[in-house]
């Protein structure tokens, strides 16, 4: 197993080398100019803008960029804004705590839905339950985030007036009093978005389970009068989620940059937001920096969720 | 308007004849800025009145949170390093100018004592040197004590090109000199009637020398206090993240009696216009939202419930197309819409005009725009009395085919006009902006009924507003035959927009497309007008020639004004602010309160 980790990891060296090969080069031929907003100002001579352009390193080639990012990178230097003038690292960190509190809790509420529906509606396939979990399944995934926010914060925010629609990360209470407003303005992201993805996870929660319960082990478990219950939970479920821990595990680099549409609608001080901001104007350092950080976590997830995979199928061996 | 009507004008005001606001509203209507019709008044020693405000608390704190929504957030808190009036925002709340304009061109002082005039000597005669006098008794956050020695390196600062501030061009033309610890004088190097530009408004907020002292040139980027404002501002920083969220508390030493009224400020960044317009108006979780760029029948409906109402606030920003005279398909060396190509169509002034009678700026203004643009035939709004006679809010197709007819172009079986095989099919670019297409749509149909076949292109306005060099697609590279936007003039002084129909300032590969004549349009008059006003001292006879320059392309068609665009703010009901549309929103925020 160790040799296999190692394996991986001096396999993911050169790809994320790759990645960031292909994503700088692409920044570099995008079209747009970090600093458009100085150009329709009469009071920036053009000498400042054009000064500005050389201090940043604009105007050199592409390959003398990439190294200069890499040295830096290595040394731990992740870059500094164009836009803001401020180091990357420090504007991912700000980002962080909302981004986790948000979306990483919107997660787990799509587990926390998804599985014991998804496993009740196998067990009771076709039953009414059924039908209407997967009714609802099938809405769920279909209706994007922007409309189902933006439904929510007109039931919730407009006309009952019970809930804020702008996010804010800095709550000044303290105590019960700060949980309490960050409940109440978190509610709507985490539902929009846990719903969303709880409802596609249901159906896969549905069919594993599904694949399982008709083999012949189970009903050996049944005919040795074991409990229902301790059938489906010990038993069938345990077996079933193994596909199910490697699709959520393969999904958690999501939570870094994932939700971007709820974050501009919430406005949520998200890294999804930060890296879209970025785009927008250019900010190439912010916008390598969080794309590369998101590379590194995918290929990181995916090696997790293969190791998982080993441990909890035994069948299968790693040379 | 000529130099004898613009000094009747004056008298007139001199006498009481005519209110001074009257006056102010004419100039601009003409196509200049309330702040240069004010400077006007001022040189000829008519004294500016103070603009009717009444502040209501009685004590300094005790208003609770200001909580508003900027919905592009700022990204950075250094007004000399701002991308645009959201940073400039954002640092407002912390730093402040000797001076701001408000609502009627006024200057109300903020650092300084008082507003240098010829009655107080500080005016010199010649009009090259403003002796400027700073108020005493005011401290910086940290609690040092605000001298003209943080004025004069404010001045070092921005003017080193090496710092790459962006408030560079106001500052590297004049020398600010010490005279004493609370007085400074700036010089310029000719005659300058209208003064008002170092230490004043956005690009006139002073820095704290014993701060920002190491980082001049080539550290500027190091500084500290680049994330940390310490300014004299009414509120002390607390917290500062970039896009999202500036938070301030109130400054108890504020130099200011009662005031702020506020005991902190949030101003909260990101999302779009729309969500921040019912933030205010519907939910009331904010108090003020800035530029709400929503339709008017949705903004009408929001303001329904009841909590908030929006506000129009005139400024001097102008929506207009401009007609491409130069080629911008055929490649000359390189580079299309050569300054020495020229428009198949475009060329033609009969086509020009034709166009100009096809944008139904009535109909924009009334069912996209509403109360949040006027719709205009000038460079602004023109009061009837002064509207040139060949100006006029004309929407006429029946005109517009008359006068394509006449001048060859007829039209072949798609409909389409042609002339010699070419036909009137145009591109027609702007940024993405929903309203702008709605426009764009708008003209289209009008030009449809002439036999003109428009193609609507839309940019995104990251990349349409642009300097990027290589991209097609910016404004200033111009490869299409029409396109569209909005013109800002908040300068006291017109020169810096008026070179923006020079000949000798037009865009193309040689100066990397940097030139601010965009259109590319050039004429010797026009030339020869911009010399004369730059020589000219006499600020009435100069202000009679940026009239007449403005009314030139104009008169041309080469530029068609359609949509006069004034501030519109989101304000909840119980909050008073000052709002001025020739400075910042936040420039008066220290007379900002709310009533129970």
């Amino acid at each position: 197993m160790g040799s296999y980790i190692l394996r991986r990891l001096m396999i993911a060296l050169p790809s994320l080398l790759g990645i960031s090969v292909v994503l700088f080069t692409v920044l570099a031929l995008a079209p747009g100019d970090p600093f458009e907003e100085l150009a329709t100002n009469p009071n920036v001579p053009a000498e400042v803008r054009l000064l500005l352009r050389a201090k940043f390193g604009l105007d050199d080639p592409i390959w003398e960029r990439y190294v200069r990012w890499l040295m830096a990178m290595l040394h731990g230097d992740w870059g500094f804004s164009f836009i803001s003038r401020v180091d990357v690292d420090q504007l991912i960190l700000q980002r962080i705590p909302a981004t986790l509190a948000v979306i990483g809790a919107s997660q787990i509420l799509a587990l926390a839905v998804a599985l014991p529906v998804g496993v009740l509606s196998a067990v009771r396939p076709y039953s009414w339950f059924d039908r209407i979990a997967s009714t609802m399944a099938f809405i769920g995934f279909s209706l994007p985030t922007f409309f189902t926010g933006i439904l929510l914060i007109l039931v919730f925010s407009i006309k009952l007036d019970w809930l804020p629609f702008v996010f804010r990360a800095d709550i000044s209470a303290t105590g019960w009093a700060w949980w309490w407003e960050q409940t109440k303005q978190s509610i709507m992201p985490i539902t929009v978005l846990g719903l969303f993805q709880g409802a596609s996870w249901t159906r896969y929660v549905r069919s594993a389970v599904l694949d399982v319960v008709r083999l012949d082990y189970v009903n050996t478990a049944r005919s040795k009068g074991l409990a229902e219950r301790a059938v489906i939970l010990k038993h069938v479920v345990r077996n079933a989620l193994i596909p199910v821990v490697t699709l959520v595990a393969l999904q958690m680099p999501a939570v870094f940059g994932g939700a971007i549409v709820t974050e501009q609608i919430f406005r949520i001080p998200g890294i999804g937001s930060l890296l879209i901001d970025a785009i927008l104007r250019n900010d190439t350092p912010v916008i390598m920096a969080v794309t590369f950080v998101f590379s590194c976590l995918v290929i990181l997830f995916n090696l997790i969720a293969d190791l998982l995979y080993g441990w909890l199928d035994p069948r299968i061996s790693y040379r | 308007m000529q130099e004898r009507e613009i000094h009747a004008l004056i008298e007139q005001v001199r006498s009481g004849e005519l209110p001074r606001r009257a006056f102010i509203q004419r100039l601009v209507g003409v196509g200049l800025s309330a702040p240069m019709a004010s400077m006007l008044l001022m040189h000829h020693g008519i004294a500016q009145t103070q603009q009717a405000f009444s502040y209501k608390p009685t004590k300094r704190g005790g208003g609770g949170a200001l909580r508003v929504l900027w919905w592009q957030g700022a990204t950075l808190l250094q007004p000399h390093f701002a991308n645009g009036t959201k940073d400039q925002e954002g640092s407002r709340i912390f730093y402040e100018p000797l001076a701001c304009w408000d609502t009627e061109g006024n200057l109300v002082p903020i650092l300084a004592a008082e507003i240098p005039s010829r009655e107080n000597g500080g005016l010199s005669a010649d009009g090259r040197s403003v002796t400027w006098k700073l108020k005493r008794g005011v401290n910086w956050h940290d609690g040092q004590a605000f001298t003209a020695d943080d004025c004069v390196f404010t001045w070092e600062y921005a003017k080193d090109p090496a710092t790459a501030a962006v408030t560079n061009g106001v500052y590297k033309d004049v020398k600010v000199d010490k005279i004493d610890s609370h007085t400074i004088k700036v010089t310029f190097n000719k005659p300058t009637p209208f003064w008002a530009t170092a230490f004043v408004a956005a690009e006139g907020m002073v820095i704290p020398k014993h701060l920002f002292g190491p980082y001049i040139g080539g550290k500027s980027r190091d500084a500290p206090n680049n994330l940390k404002p310490v300014g004299t501002g009414p509120y002390k920083f607390v917290d500062f993240k970039p896009g999202d969220m500036v938070r301030g508390e109130i400054n108890t030493n504020y130099h200011m009696p009662n005031r702020p009224h506020f005991d902190s400020i949030e101003m909260k960044g990101g999302g779009d216009a729309t969500s921040a317009a019912r933030a205010v108006l519907q939910t009331g979780e904010y108090d003020y939202a800035w530029n709400l760029q929503v339709e008017d029948e949705v903004l009408r409906r929001m303001e329904d419930s009841g909590k908030g109402q929006v506000f129009i606030v005139p400024s001097g920003d102008i929506e207009f197309i401009q007609l491409n005279p130069t080629d911008p398909v055929t490649e000359i060396d390189g580079e299309r819409s050569h300054p020495k190509s020229k428009h198949f169509a475009f060329s033609d002034p009969a086509v020009r005009e034709a166009m100009s009678l096809l944008a139904d700026r009535k109909s924009i203004q009334e069912f996209i725009y509403g109360r949040t643009g006027i719709a205009t035939s000038n460079f602004l709004n023109n009061p009837p009395r002064y509207r040139s006679p060949n100006t006029k809010l004309d929407f006429n197709i029946d005109r517009a085919n008359q006068l394509l007819e006449a001048a060859g172009w007829k039209k072949a079986a798609d409909g389409i006009r042609e002339k010699a095989g070419k036909k009137l099919r145009f591109v027609y670019q702007t940024s993405v902006n929903s309203l702008r297409q709605k426009e764009q749509a708008v003209v289209k149909q009008g030009c449809q009924k002439a036999g003109i076949d428009l193609e609507l292109k839309s940019v995104t306005a990251s990349v349409f507003f642009s300097s990027d060099v290589a991209n097609p697609d910016t404004y200033g590279k111009f490869y299409a035959d029409m396109q569209m936007y909005t013109t800002t003039m908040t300068q006291p002084d017109p020169e810096r927009f008026m070179d923006q129909y020079t000949s000798w300032e037009v865009a193309s590969k040689a100066n990397k497309w940097q030139g601010r004549n965009i259109t590319r349009w050039t004429s010797e008059e026009y030339d020869k007008l911009f010399h004369q006003a730059e020589a000219e001292l006499d600020p009435v006879k100069r202000t009679a020639m940026f009239i007449a320059m403005n009314d030139l392309p104009v008169k041309a068609n080469i530029v068609l004004p359609l949509i006069s665009r004034p501030r519109v703010r989101g304000v909840s009901l119980k909050l008073t602010t000052q709002l001025t549309g020739w400075d910042l929103d936040l420039s008066m925020l220290f007379n900002w309160f709310r009533s129970a």
